[in-house]
């Protein structure tokens, strides 16, 4: 029902960002930035903090004027707009709930700024509440929820608007794991069941991988990669998103020859096969390989392998985790499973030579991180 | 502690023993009793002076208001502390909001300079502001009195309020405007409403002032005579008893005033209280 009504009928993106760049004095907190968010979709901006990713979130919202650049919601340029005139509402990392007002008043807020009628406005309150599962706390005070509370009102708050787009900035950053595991399900649920663009800032991985639809990867102002989940985490785009993204196990290595069926030395010594798409011979590059991919010993046939000391065995639950240290002091993850008892107990222990192999196709190059780059270019000015 | 109880225990037999342990079980009680007494019996002799017999019990009480020059001071003195409470309070809030909120030239050197007047002795404020109202012609009367305390109202205002803002959180203005309110509708609908406890407890700080000054408003009255002015002058000839009954009258109403600001900012203190927090 509110998808119809939030939905765009032109075929526009939900939110257009064209080269955005935003400057506080000689700080480029956004550099040259372009996205375009599609119709319901479920879109996080991923990143360490200072990355910008909130910067992009409040220029969205209105918050912050791009210093250049377009802002486009539903294909209209929103830019030097005030957010009371933009179709977004935001939820706050602090909430930012009115603490004077009830909980059906902090819901009601929107509707009444907006001169929905009183009862259609009742209505839809009692309905967004319902929803997030706060009916019976309506007239209560904010400072009398819990925080897992509060940040549902927070977002009952904004949806009841039908907002175009869905700005949420780290939602869920104040709370503890447990609870936080519980609400990341319960809000997808709810984008998936009211189908409002979601527009989802966060520095956790585990909850963009999660959540999202897409994911944009940022850093130092800059996108490093938009792709789903899968791709972010199998096919990451540089150093930077395969370090950032779940456990890096990145070896070094140049490559030999390019194309299809390229090669590629590493730097403990082993030369791989693998395709090279992008790189050419000679080039710096980056194997990524994800620690539940790595086996140890010799391999089927073709995989290739590295051998390396183990430097530490820890028992994990689920599985072991050996970090193996490799000639070139690069150190690999690697988590067995625990499927076997007797297995497990034929692991290597810490000293132990070992040989980590894998599967051709799970490996995946990437380039020398670009963060060398921009030091560089930080020293020459 | 209870070494130094078993030890008096020990040797409990004695009587100056025993009044000692009494003593040091009760030192601190006694000490706050007195320290309490020193500063209420003042209050206390003016409550019990305007119950002073006449030709009956309570005369005075009843007659409370029958002395015209106290009446008069003391309506002068009540309008002239509800105007400087509204004017001071006007400009001390938006003065703080700008203070706190804006980044402009001057901006450190105003926060400084605001804090001047509270710092200043009395007299020397007195007497400066005589000598600009006589510079510059003015008549003294009720208008310089009110100029002279909207003055040094205005400082502790701007601190009361400016204390306040500066806890405040800006993302709930930011969370407003998102929710479609005009910078107006925000000001009025939530910042406003979050700040009215220290703008109520700014309020009636400046109605106390202005209320009790007397050493400024000595210096610029002129002719108008306000119930501290007129105390004083009184108490050269013998100060008439209603003015016990009205300073009474009008310390109850300071106590009741005080409980409810108190009252105001517990219940501010619940509100601020809304911060993301662990769920149990």
């Amino acid at each position: 029902m509110s998808a119809a009504e939030s939905g765009s009928s032109n075929g526009n993106p939900t939110v257009e960002l064209r080269d955005v760049s935003k400057r506080f004095g000689d700080f480029t907190a956004v550099d040259d930035l372009s996205l375009a968010i599609g119709e319901g979709e479920f879109f996080t901006l991923l990143g360490p903090s200072g990355c910008g990713k909130t910067t992009t979130l409040r220029m969205v919202a209105g918050f912050e004027e791009a210093t250049e650049g377009q802002v486009l919601i539903d294909g209209a340029d929103v830019v030097g707009l005030p957010p009371y005139k933009r179709p977004t509402n935001t939820v706050f990392q602090s909430y930012a709930l009115f603490p004077h007002l009830s909980v059906a008043d902090n819901v009601a807020f929107g509707l009444r700024r907006k001169k929905v009628d009183k009862k259609e406005a009742d209505r839809r309150v009692g309905e967004e509440l319902e929803r997030v599962g706060l009916a019976r706390e309506a007239n209560r005070r904010p400072s009398q929820l819990s925080g897992g509370m509060q940040q549902r009102v927070a977002l009952a708050r904004a949806l009841v608007n039908f907002p175009k787009v869905l700005l949420l900035d780290e939602p869920l950053g104040a709370l503890d794991l447990k609870l936080r595991k519980g609400l990341q399900v319960q809000l997808k649920g709810i984008q998936r069941d009211v189908g409002i663009t979601f527009v989802y800032v966060t520095h956790d991985q585990e909850e963009a991988l999660t959540m999202s639809d897409r994911i944009a990867v940022m850093n130092q102002g800059r996108i490093e990669q938009v792709a789903d989940p899968e791709d972010v985490y199998d096919k990451p785009a540089s150093s930077f998103v395969a370090g950032f993204i779940g456990v890096s196990n990145l070896m070094p290595g140049t490559v030999k020859t390019g194309g299809q069926a390229g090669e590629i030395e590493l730097d403990s010594g082993v030369t791989v096969k693998a395709p090279t798409d992008g790189l050419s011979a000679g080039e710096r590059c980056q194997a990524v390989v994800r620690p539940e991919k790595l086996s140890i010993g010799e391999g089927g046939r073709g995989h290739p392998s590295v051998e390396g000391l183990v430097e530490s065995s820890l028992y994990l639950g689920t599985s072991t985790q050996l970090i193996v240290k490799l000639p070139d002091e690069v150190r690999m993850t690697v988590l067995v499973p625990n499927a076997d008892e007797a297995e497990r107990q034929q692991l290597p222990g810490g000293g132990a030579k070992v040989k980590l192999s894998w599967a051709p196709d799970h490996m995946h190059l990437v380039r020398e991180s670009r963060e060398h780059s921009t030091d560089d270019k930080e020293d020459a000015t | 502690m209870e070494a130094a109880t078993a030890t008096a225990r020990h040797v409990s037999d004695s009587a100056p023993a025993r009044a000692w342990t009494w003593l040091r079980r009760n030192a601190l009680m006694i000490y706050a009793g007195i320290a309490v007494a020193y500063m209420l019996i003042p209050i206390a002799i003016v409550g019990l002076f305007s119950f002073e017999k006449g030709t009956a019990q309570g005369e005075y009480w009843s007659d409370a208001f029958g002395q015209t020059a106290v009446n008069d001071s003391m309506i002068m003195s009540l309008e002239l502390a509800a105007l400087t409470m509204v004017v001071a309070t006007a400009i001390g809030t938006l003065m703080a909001l700008a203070l706190v909120r804006y980044e402009f030239f001057g901006r450190r050197a105003t926060n400084l300079l605001i804090i001047l007047p509270m710092a200043t002795p009395e007299i020397v404020i007195g007497a400066a502001l005589l000598s600009l109202f006589i510079t510059y012609s003015f008549d003294l009367g009720f208008t310089t009195l009110f100029i002279a305390h909207v003055m040094f109202s205005i400082s502790f205002v701007v601190v009361v309020v400016r204390s306040r803002l500066i806890g405040f959180d800006r993302s709930i203005e930011e969370a407003a405007a998102d929710l479609g309110a005009t910078p107006f509708a925000t000001f009025r609908l939530v910042t406003l409403p979050l700040l009215a406890p220290g703008i109520l407890a700014a309020a009636l700080l400046a109605f106390a002032l202005s209320l009790d000054d007397f050493v400024i408003s000595n210096f610029n009255s002129g002719t108008a005579v306000t119930f501290p002015l007129y105390i004083f002058g009184a108490s050269l000839r013998g100060i008439p008893v209603q003015v016990n009954v009205l300073a009474t009258m009008l310390f109850a109403v300071t106590v009741i005033a005080i409980a409810l600001v108190l009252w105001q900012q517990r219940r501010a203190e619940q509100m601020a209280s809304v911060q993301p927090e662990q769920e149990v």
